[in-house]
């Protein structure tokens, strides 16, 4: 059966027609176009498909489609402002917290929840907002140095 | 364009692929968008270890509306295979694990194949299955290859039909028979440990489309898109020039990407439909059970060292569970072999490393290689002697390393290194002379080092390209068919060419991504930490033969001799003359003559390529020979850890690591390496597939498998860089991405040791086996 459904990403109001079974993840990576969330176990496990659904951070892969009804999300594609880089985006770069980036999109969105609501975390508040979010490159050490820098808090 | 880096090499400037994967710009396969004509592959896996296909009937998938295609063994009669030729690409006749592919289908949606994948029926005769390769390796084990003898593998690899034994490397130096009684202390056990897995965060995923030309497109997250070519092209009979790979940004792939697994499975699939792309995304179970994993291994070592602390002797005996196909695999445990003593020089040898047959996941590449897996067992048994004798480890260590110009094991002479200074740097950073409190009265703290070496291992003659082309302005792309996996190829090949051409790194952009074997000059494979050395050393031989044109052409231009001339931050000058010529569009147009009488020059392309040519083959019966591999890169690692005494868990407080890197590029990166290696190896000490008596893996999720996060990783992970330069290598350098995993496990192991002083020869270590190991004597 398919149902009707309007939200809004990253500003911009959408109206698409989805499957009782379809999630978010799916609206948005096959409907939208929308591909920075990634698909690393469809279970609620990895933390790649993070994305903010009213400023939380939620697994997309975890939301069905008709519950995001009338709701906002964010996607790393809505970070970046008139050309600039979120403070995040760019202490990822500047700290090299970054390696082969599948895991990225999904660990700047849980950061960003966490900053919006409290701006300058330690880094046990960090590692915790973090810790569904697996990435088996970096080691972490230097995505925790990121946040921390952008929380006013790094060393 | 502010900034203007100039002379890169040796400065941690910023990554040239950060900017794509921070604004979610960064594409991956399954990010690629193909429209409405897309069909859906979906796999039809083995539910048995071992058995034989008595008959396939696909009549009830077929019906299902929306599906077009039903792929078995009988479509793909011809073998494939990195080194040993011993798979179909669809089982045939006989399935040897549990999630073998036995038949592909494709259909209009992802959810119709999948509903009539389990449509499929197929019958089988069961056989008896071997999971341990200590088994497998017995006399009367059941056989998993009865037709061994048939398949093709290279000179190097020695398989023994009639067995389960793929490969058999035998090392012997000195007599070991001889040295055992000069030994004061002799330690002897058996090590095991199971298969583990790569979780990438991407999985396996490939889109084929097989056009009615006849041109054949396989779009792969892949380490080797040539070597996938290769492939495919003989085992699906394809002309290398009609087989394209594309591949772009790889999420993820410690070695599990590398070579090949379920692609040629696409491929297979698109040729049912063609002119349809079909796309195949592997579930993270299927990642875990029908992709790659790490071989598992016993070990049975036994190493003496004199009452001075020399060590005399080794014997080692590697079994490596190598899986229902070990086309990859035989390779690691040649590796292992010629390898076996790990980073010492020890004067008397008798190693054997076998490759097994068993009815498991397919074994394959994983970053280390085989070198994890022995060092496990060598790193424990050296500190074990240290304390018989009562000499500190780090000491029996710096005594019994490897060094500069040692005869090593295979006869081979040791390529400078300076395992030492590594050893030095991890000590002073952990403070290895200071014991230091725990942090509870449960709590037990201990501290513990292991080091590593590990050469690249691959055929004796893999090559790479590389092609430099300037633009109008100036600017440069680099040409490779190297793949960025995270590690940052793309970053210091731009670095390397910047600095062999004299322009500033920000001129330089590295087109290779994607990957496109139809357009990137040839690669091996990005595997073995062999990119920054072997395609580095194309990627300067590009960029200095770009150079020379550049030269050439001002010096006829200047009416000057080319030797006086040189390139710096994107200008010809003159040390005669003083002139000065701006590479701006000259490098594009040329130059005029006087008076514009005639021109000179035309568009600077450089290319340049690499490939060893000085490995030799070894003695089949001894392991001997002038060059075994191309060389070394060292290390060490020590630990600093808490063990909860109530409840068995393990903390890991700081790991300390320095690597013999030749040269660093791009510091930064190595040290990336470091801490992210670190992790990894700190996570493979608790990682550990586990399978029921049938076979069946009972942990193929990420709830029951699982990896370290950041609530695991140790806050502090301090990092040192040893620059012992590499004759070979570009300004020195050598790898290090794979190498900075190798020794965490023992490294842990001894720490936990020096904390509670238990031992575990067992992987993985889990809090439950640590407790009851701790309590034993309160039951």
């Amino acid at each position: 059966m398919l149902h009707e459904i309007t939200f809004n990403v990253n500003g911009e109001p959408y109206t698409v027609a989805v499957k009782s079974q379809h999630t978010l993840l799916d609206v948005l990576r096959e409907k939208l176009g929308i591909t920075s969330p990634k698909r690393g176990c469809e279970n609620g496990e990895c933390g790649a498909c993070t994305v903010l659904l009213d400023g939380k951070p939620v697994n997309s892969c975890m939301v069905l489609a008709v519950e995001a009804a009338g709701h906002e999300i964010e996607t790393v594609e809505g970070l970046a402002r008139d050309g600039e880089l979120h403070p995040l985006q760019k202490a990822f770069i500047e700290h090299n917290a970054v390696q082969c980036g599948f895991c990225t999109p999904g660990v700047l969105m849980s950061a960003k929840g966490l900053l919006d609501e409290n701006p300058h975390p330690n880094v046990d508040e960090i590692k915790h907002a973090l810790a569904g979010n697996l990435c088996r490159c970096t080691g972490y050490v230097r995505i925790v140095d990121a946040v921390l820098d952008v929380a006013g808090n790094g060393q | 364009m502010t900034t203007q880096t100039s002379n890169p090499v040796g400065k941690s400037v910023p990554r040239v692929d950060a900017y794509d994967k921070v604004t979610g710009a960064a594409q991956y396969v399954d990010d690629m968008q193909f429209g409405p004509g897309l069909y859906y592959g979906k796999l039809v896996h083995s539910p048995y270890a071992h058995a034989l296909i008595k008959k396939i009937d696909a009549s009830k998938a077929l019906a299902l509306p929306g599906v077009k295609a039903v792929v078995t063994g009988e479509d793909t009669p011809h073998p494939i295979g990195l080194y040993m030729k011993d798979r179909y690409i669809f089982a045939r006749d006989r399935v040897r694990y549990v999630g073998e592919p036995v038949a592909g289908v494709v259909a209009t949606t992802a959810e119709i194949a999948e509903q009539a994948a389990k449509l499929v029926e197929v019958e089988y005769e069961e056989l008896e299955p071997v999971f341990d390769p200590y088994e497998a390796v017995q006399p009367g084990a059941p056989l998993i290859h009865p037709d061994m003898a048939d398949y093709e593998w290279p000179n190097f690899i020695f398989p023994e039909p009639g067995t389960n034994i793929s490969e058999h490397f035998k090392l012997r130096k000195g007599n070991v028979e001889e040295a055992w009684p000069k030994c004061a202390a002799i330690v002897e056990e058996t090590f095991r440990l199971p298969q583990i897995q790569h979780v990438p965060i991407e999985t396996h995923v490939a889109i084929a489309r097989w056009d009615l030309s006849g041109e054949v497109t396989l779009w792969s997250p892949s380490q080797s898109p040539f070597a996938q070519r290769d492939l495919v092209s003989q085992s699906l009979n394809i002309s290398h020039g009609n087989m394209r790979v594309i591949s772009p940004y790889v999420g993820g792939g410690f070695g599990g990407k590398a070579g090949i697994s379920i692609e040629a499975n696409v491929v297979a699939m698109a040729r049912a439909v063609k002119g349809h792309p079909v796309k195949m995304r592997m579930t993270r179970e299927e990642e875990f059970v029908c992709t790659n994993v790490r071989q598992s291994l016993n070990a049975h070592t036994k190493i003496g060292c004199d009452a001075e602390g020399h060590v005399l002797a080794m014997e080692t005996r590697y079994y490596f569970g190598g899986g229902g196909y070990n086309d990859y695999g035989v390779n690691i445990a040649r590796a292992s072999g010629y390898s076996c003593t790990g980073p010492y020089h020890i004067p008397n040898v008798k190693g054997d490393s076998y490759c097994l047959y068993t009815n498991t996941p397919i074994g394959s590449a994983m970053r280390g290689f085989g070198m994890p897996e022995i060092h496990w067992g060598i790193e424990q048994i050296m500190d074990r002697l240290a304390d018989e004798i009562g000499m500190d480890p780090a000491e029996f260590r710096r005594i019994n390393c490897v060094k500069t110009g040692d005869t090593i094991l295979t006869g081979m002479k040791m390529p400078a290194v300076d395992l030492v200074q590594c050893i030095d740097k991890v000590t002073a950073a952990i403070k290895w002379d200071k014991k230091e409190p725990a942090s509870a009265p449960h709590k037990r703290r201990g501290k513990g080092l292991a080091i590593m070496w590990k050469a690249p291992a691959m055929p004796p003659n893999p090559g790479s390209s590389a092609i430099v082309r300037f633009n109008e302005d100036a600017t440069v792309n680099v040409y490779i068919g190297a793949q960025e996996l995270g590690q940052g190829a793309f970053t210091v090949a731009a670095q390397m060419a910047a600095q062999a051409l004299g322009v500033p790194y920000e001129w330089v952009r590295v087109s290779a991504n994607p990957v496109d074997t139809k357009y990137s000059p040839y690669e091996w494979q990005t595997v073995a930490s062999r990119i920054t050395w072997s395609t580095g050393n194309a990627v300067r031989a590009a960029a200095l033969n770009a150079r020379q044109q550049v030269l050439d052409i001002v010096a006829k231009h200047w009416d000057e001799d080319p030797e006086d001339l040189d390139i710096k931050n994107g200008v010809v000058i003159s040390y005669k003359s003083e002139r000065e010529q701006p590479l701006k569009n000259m490098v594009i147009y040329g130059l005029p003559n006087e008076n514009f009488e005639g021109w000179q020059g035309g568009p600077i392309i450089g290319t340049g390529k690499f490939m060893p040519t000085y490995v030799t083959n070894l003695d089949p019966e001894t392991g001997q020979g002038a060059r075994a591999v191309v060389h070394y890169t060292v290390g060490a690692q020590a630990v600093d850890l808490e063990v909860d005494t109530e409840t068995g868990q393990v903390e890991i407080l700081k790991i300390a690591s320095a690597y013999d890197v030749g040269k660093a590029i791009n510091p930064d990166l190595v040290l990336t390496q470091i801490e992210g290696g670190a992790v990894h190896g700190m996570s493979s000490a608790f990682e550990g597939m586990f399978f029921d008596e049938q076979g069946r893996l009972k942990n193929p999720s990420l709830v029951d498998y699982k990896i370290a996060t950041t609530l695991d990783a140790p806050r502090e992970i301090h990092g040192d860089i040893v620059e012992t330069p590499l004759e070979d290598g570009p300004w020195g350098a050598r790898g290090v991405g794979e190498h900075v995993m190798v020794q965490t496990a023992p490294a842990i192991a001894n720490a936990l040791y020096n904390s509670v002083g238990v031992r575990f020869n067992d992987l993985p270590l889990s809090s439950e086996k640590i407790y009851l190991a701790l309590h034993r004597d309160e039951e």
